[in-house]
């Protein structure tokens, strides 16, 4: 059985996941969303590791590496680099009014709360609460998705999903093929960066401004 | 051991199409490939594998392989003929087509392997390489409009498989406490003899999300925004293998969880759920055919409604729904990438895909156009096809059941019929617009489609009917 103090402790890393998503959605430079969501894979690194020290489960502590060298570090460098090589770290991002969006943030918890406590009633405790943080977690990084016009945001908000749906993935005790799940993901995430990257959708577009992709819908040409 | 064939060969066919420059020896091998993959997928009839931890073959799946092999394998020939067009236009060069058959046969591993995996992790795999491979096939083409179709099918899709993911952790949290901590938690054969005891709420909870997950996939109403651009800015055979294939594959995923549902007493019945979405494609694409100026994205938005239509019969269940679902899904591959198939050189020959560009078509290039008007004949409804049979099983069974769904059912119906021979009759007839320039394509793949068509119009064999009315059972 999990002592008081894992299940706390698992719980305090998760909040602080939930605490970071939001700290995400309000930043409105490019290098700070990019410094957020590093630390926000920081965070989920402590929080794999953690799991993996709990459950016995040593598998997990690569995904924790995972987290932490590919996440954390490699894929803010990347992106901070591409900021500045596309120019566009001095763009301030026209957020849709903080308030609303942290308001719309504190209705997603609540929601996911409200979904998944009653319906995971039979479940370990530890599953049971990072399951539905983790729901609250991916729910922001879908507010963010929505609520942001800036490719680099956008996929800021994507892989704090991500992050959140790796944390649920870690929380189900004894889950087979998180390591290879958390692989392909991670390749997924790679294909983006690279995706941006290669397309130079700078160079195609001017800016990496959704809003001016948006201008083509293919009907109106 | 055959199960491992059909993944092999398109895997190795994958890795020896990346090493090889000659564009026409590489088409070549791209169709045998595909050919001996299909012949793989034949052997399974014979030879059927005992299920696995990871890969089964069951009498669900291997329709949709078959389905998969086949059309891979004739779109494989089109793409052979289609592609030498491109190269002469300047629009691929010879590396990036190196790429494109590399990742071909990538693409049709992926989906074999989300078809025959036996696990719900590793088909989720599955399907995210599924995606990925056909995301860098859509933005090929490097234009403006090509890459931006590609970001937006990016992000919905990973969205989309993101909440796929998400309801397949939370399946494996119902099916823990009763099957216990482990690989078996995650086997499709075992928790389908488990899923009695499993709990109910979080299994319904688990559904929604893999419904708006996979159902993204499926190109469902709501989250069908990638779809028609992915399908109008990829190169033709990647479109037509879109429409036939990777849209059936995701929703094969949706009706192995619909069954891991239907064998829990507790919990809701997706019927419903599936049935409004269905109903809700089926209806708002019907409308949204009528605006298209661009022929592929107008089949797109057919796309969306057959698929639409094929949710709501699943959703519908029963013996009699569940048939017409699996003959729908069938007959629309077959139909859609017959339709792509002629578009595609249509196209070519048009140096654009503007509707009002194009004319006359079956006064100047024959074969191709009267292939067109053969295909949208068979796609909305019409008899003697195949279509018609399914559909017509569909409104008939529908009607017995639920009147007023049936009233809505046929409304979508006759919008899209009306939307489709409008449009169409102004490219297949009329005076020639656009250049008239010779084609050289390869008429047979898509005459084989109309043809199978035709044939499953006017006759189904009885073992095949047999057969789809097991599956229809099973599928509850």
């Amino acid at each position: 059985m999990i002592s008081g103090f894992a299940f706390d402790v698992s719980h305090m890393l998760a909040g602080l996941l939930v605490l970071v998503s939001f700290a995400m959605l309000y930043q409105d430079r490019l290098y700070a969303v990019i410094n957020v969501l590093a630390l926000h894979a920081f965070v989920l690194a402590i929080s794999v590791a953690w799991q993996a020290h709990i459950q016995h489960a040593p598998h997990l502590y690569i995904t924790a590496l995972i987290a932490l060298g590919f996440k954390a570090i490699a894929i803010p460098m990347a992106l901070r680099r591409m900021v500045f090589r596309l120019g566009i770290h001095r763009e301030i991002e026209t957020v849709v009014s903080i308030g609303l969006t942290m308001l719309a943030g504190i209705a997603m918890v609540a929601l996911s709360l409200m979904v998944m406590l009653p319906v995971t009633a039979h479940v370990d405790p530890v599953a049971r609460e990072d399951i539905s943080l983790a729901l609250s977690v991916v729910l922001i990084g879908l507010l963010m998705m929505v609520t942001r016009r800036n490719a680099v945001s956008q996929v800021a908000g994507f892989l704090s999903l991500e992050n959140g749906v790796n944390l649920a993935a870690t929380g189900a005790q004894g889950m087979p093929l998180v390591v290879e799940i958390s692989v392909a993901f991670s390749i997924l995430i790679a294909f983006i960066v690279v995706g941006i990257f290669l397309f130079r959708i700078r160079e195609r577009f001017d800016t990496v401004d959704l809003e001016a992709l948006d201008r083509f819908r293919g009907e109106r040409r | 051991m055959t199960e491992t064939l059909v993944l092999a060969i398109p895997l190795l066919g994958a890795a020896l199409l990346a090493l090889i420059r000659d564009y026409r020896l590489s088409a070549k091998i791209n169709v045998t490939a595909s050919g001996l993959a299909l012949i793989a997928a034949l052997l399974l009839l014979v030879d059927r594998p005992a299920a696995g931890q990871f890969l089964a073959v069951d009498d669900l799946n291997i329709v949709f392989i078959l389905l998969s092999t086949f059309v891979g394998f004739t779109t494989s020939v089109f793409s052979a003929s289609y592609i030498g067009h491109e190269l002469e236009e300047g629009r691929l060069t010879p590396n990036y087509l190196r790429f494109y058959h590399a990742m071909f046969q990538l693409m049709l591993f992926g989906m074999n392997l989300a078809l025959l995996a036996n696990n719900i992790g590793l088909m989720w795999v599955a399907v995210e390489l599924a995606t990925l491979t056909t995301v860098v096939m859509v933005g090929i083409y490097r234009t403006h409009e090509a890459i931006e179709a590609a970001w937006k099918y990016f992000i919905l899709g990973s969205v989309g498989i993101a909440l796929a993911l998400f309801g397949t952790i939370l399946v494996y949290l119902a099916a823990r406490p009763v099957v216990g901590e482990g690989i078996d938690a995650m086997v499709w054969t075992v928790l389908l003899t488990r899923a009695h005891d499993f709990d109910p709420a979080l299994l319904n909870v688990a559904f929604i999300f893999l419904l708006l997950g996979y159902g993204t996939k499926v190109g469902l109403a709501p989250m069908h925004a990638w779809l028609p651009d992915a399908h109008a800015e990829g190169p033709t055979p990647i479109s037509a293998v879109l429409s036939g294939l990777l849209l059936n594959v995701a929703l094969y995923a949706l009706l192995r969880f619909k069954v891991l549902l239907a064998a829990n007493p507790g919990a809701i019945a997706p019927g419903p759920l599936m049935i409004a979405l269905g109903l809700l494609s089926l209806i708002f694409a019907a409308f949204m055919l009528y605006r298209r100026r661009d022929i592929k994205r107008m089949f797109a938005y057919s796309s969306i409604e057959h698929m639409g239509i094929t949710v709501f019969a699943f959703g519908m269940a029963g013996p009699l729904g569940n048939f017409a679902g699996l003959l729908q899904m069938a007959m629309h591959s077959l139909t859609k990438s017959a339709i792509f198939f002629s578009v595609g050189h249509v196209a070519q020959v048009k140096g654009t895909q503007r509707i009002a560009d194009m004319g006359g078509l079956t006064s100047t290039h024959p074969l191709l156009g009267w292939g067109l008007i053969a295909g949208v004949a068979a796609i909305a409804g019409l008899p003697p096809f195949g279509v018609f049979t399914s559909e017509f099983l569909l409104v008939s069974s529908t009607f017995a059941r639920e009147p007023l769904l049936a009233i809505l059912f046929v409304f979508g119906l006759l919008v899209s019929f009306g939307a489709l021979f409008l449009r169409v009759s102004s490219v297949a007839f009329g005076e020639p617009r656009g250049p008239t320039g010779p084609v050289t394509a390869s008429y047979v793949p898509m005459f084989a489609h109309l043809a199978l068509v035709l044939i499953a119009g006017v006759w189904l064999p009885g073992p095949l009917v047999a057969w789809f009315q097991h599956v229809a059972v099973l599928l509850g």
